[in-house]
């Protein structure tokens, strides 16, 4: 089986090959007939709507790159008449009255709506298994094999969209990542995945977790898919009070520049005790592969990164604790069926509608936002975020882009993690510095372990770099074939009778 | 660090959760594995630190005092779980 990129759909409409339509219609039937989970909801009329729509206006002459492909789109993005749930029970009724920019960005270009993706609850989790509509099934292995394995998680929290990419029922998907929500499970699952620079992409309409950190981004088999995409979400949007004003940029214009002298720093910290030695094998590997692309390689040191974690579990959750306050039963979601007064509405509404991973970080945010230990918790946080922010500075100062492993290891068994919050959160140990700091970075499929699992290599440029970083990404993807690999057909997307139609 | 019971059921009142009592020891132990592993942050002499509120030290922007927002009343009003007559109704507030 060979992956679909967007690139191909969007040369094959260009050329009259095939129509949205046709396209749209070929990826709903893969869809319904897939075993993932990777999606809560698909809306088809809405999507064939958009994709007549776009077939009509090329036909009237417009070339616009996009038009008329396909994306699955994250259960976190608001879309105007369609049901926008976040994972959770408390929005499971929730028809959104109105449509977060970087969708109606993407609508603009032409993009069609596929359906909305599987997903962490309020993007709280690393492996999918907090939502909800229950947990999605990772398609490099989504059922047992011989022994009593248990099927992989997808990654989390943006794991359906990394289900549905891989097992080909999109081309691409949207994300969200706070803490690593697309690098993580991009990682798991061999796609591309990039987070941008805070600010880059509008926040307006995607549902908040912890606004200082969430960031909008694609999700895709290659680089030039990636660029192709965040050309389409990224932009200025007065909405969003923290979206940057700066010029558009093209991100596929440098995708070919040569890497001739580019300095690869590696920090000592991201390879030490924690990391799986086939991991950091294939991390080494990748590295090797950009030396004889001519870059350079050199040591450097984030010295405070041990220190991310900790000051991340008490910014999220306290920016989520407020965050979340705005489900009370009052405006929208759900209301608690019974109560007495107007606290115990509030109190059963949230009780019921809230899972257990939410209630924990609302209460740590709760705990760390509360009289007394303000300075303790959150103040010296934010003090640490500025040593983690000054540690990437002080490395950029020597080197083009920051490499490492995506994840301490590959994809782990469903159940094997859920039932130790704090052991699922070091999935993240090597994603939430970028974000504490705002700086793009991204995952791209490194090579697989032994038993054949994905992994990912870790790209983190700096600030407003997404063109280089997607440069150095799409360099890598000429030289190796590692994102081209497709899961086992038999735990693919495709089943038997649409397995022949590409 | 493991919390008391009253500590979790005071967190949860000032979050407006409410832990059931066969879940509280479980909560108290989460909990307090997540401040254990957030204690670290004590260990660093942080003096002299400006805190960053926000990646770049970006600064909310100022738009002009301008009507940009059109009544959309209904339309919000229509996904309420409880309204009428333009108000969202909630339980009885002052007796």
């Amino acid at each position: 089986m060979t992956i679909t990129t967007l690139a191909t759909l969007a040369a094959d409409l260009k050329d009259g090959k095939r129509s949205s339509v046709e396209i749209t219609q070929d990826y709903l039937e893969r869809i319904e007939h897939s075993q993932h989970n990777a999606f809560i909801s698909t809306n088809a009329d809405f999507a064939l709507a958009q994709a007549k729509a776009a077939d009509a206006k090329r036909a009237s002459g417009d070339t616009t790159q996009l038009l008329g492909v396909p994306v699955a789109q994250k259960d976190i993005f608001c879309i105007e008449g369609t049901q926008t749930t976040c994972g959770s029970k408390i929005l499971e009724n929730f028809i959104a009255p109105y449509t977060a920019t970087v969708v109606e960005n993407m609508h603009s270009h032409g993009v069609v709506s596929l359906g909305k993706t599987n997903m962490d609850e309020f993007a709280m989790g690393s492996s999918n298994e907090t939502s909800y509509y229950g947990s999605v099934t990772n398609p490099w292995r989504s059922v047992g094999r011989g022994s009593a394995q248990d099927p992989l998680v997808p990654g989390g929290s943006s794991g359906g969209s990394a289900a549905a990419v891989a097992a080909q029922l999109a081309p691409a998907a949207t994300g969200t990542d706070t803490g690593g929500s697309i690098r993580q499970p991009a990682a798991f699952c061999n796609l591309t995945g990039l987070k941008p620079s805070y600010g880059r992409c509008s926040r307006y309409g995607m549902i908040a977790f912890a606004s200082s950190l969430d960031q909008a981004g694609p999700m895709t088999h290659t680089a030039e898919d990636a660029a192709l995409l965040l050309n389409s979400m990224a932009g200025f949007d007065t909405k969003d009070a923290t979206s940057l004003d700066i010029p558009t940029e093209d991100f596929t214009a440098s995708l070919n520049h040569s890497l001739e002298g580019l300095k690869i720093g590696l920090p000592k910290e991201f390879f030490g005790a924690g990391l799986d030695s086939e991991m950091a094998a294939i991390i080494e590997t990748a590295v090797k592969q950009f030396e004889a692309l001519g870059a350079t390689v050199k040591e450097v040191s984030l010295p405070n990164s041990h220190l991310a974690l900790p000051s991340y579990y008490v910014i999220a959750p306290a920016e989520a604790s407020s965050n979340l306050s705005r489900f009370d039963g009052v405006r929208y979601g759900q209301r608690a069926a019974e109560y007495s007064d107007l606290v115990d509405m509030y109190t059963k509404t949230r009780s019921e509608g809230f899972g257990n991973e939410v209630k924990r970080r609302i209460m740590i945010g709760a705990y760390a936002l509360s009289s007394g230990y303000y300075d303790a918790y959150y103040s010296q946080a934010l003090k640490l975020r500025r040593l983690i922010s000054n540690d990437f500075d002080a490395a950029f100062a020597e080197c083009d882009v920051i490499m490492g492993p995506t994840t301490p290891s590959p994809a782990f068994a469903m159940n094997s993690k859920s039932d130790d919050p704090t052991e699922m959160y070091l999935n993240d140990i090597f994603t939430i510095p970028a974000n504490l700091a705002g700086l793009p970075a991204g995952s791209i499929p490194a090579g697989f372990t032994q038993a054949g699992l994905p992994t990912g290599l870790h790209l983190i440029t700096p600030y407003l770099q997404e063109a280089k970083l997607l440069n150095i990404a799409h360099k890598f993807q000429q030289e190796t074939d590692w994102h081209l690999q497709a899961p086992p057909p038999a735990d693919g997307a495709l089943n038997s009778n649409l397995g022949g139609k590409h | 660090m493991a919390l008391d019971n009253d500590t979790v059921h005071g967190i949860a009142r000032l979050a407006r959760l409410k832990i059931d009592d066969h879940e509280v020891e479980k909560y108290s132990a989460e909990l307090g594995n997540i401040l254990d592993l957030v204690a670290q942050m004590e260990a660093v002499d942080t003096t002299g630190i400006e805190p960053m509120t926000h990646p770049f030290d970006a600064t909310m922007r100022l738009r002009a005092d301008e009507v940009t927002e059109h009544n959309q009343r209904d339309k919000f009003q229509a996904i309420a779980p409880s309204a009428e007559r333009g108000l969202y109704l909630v339980p009885k507030v002052i007796d």
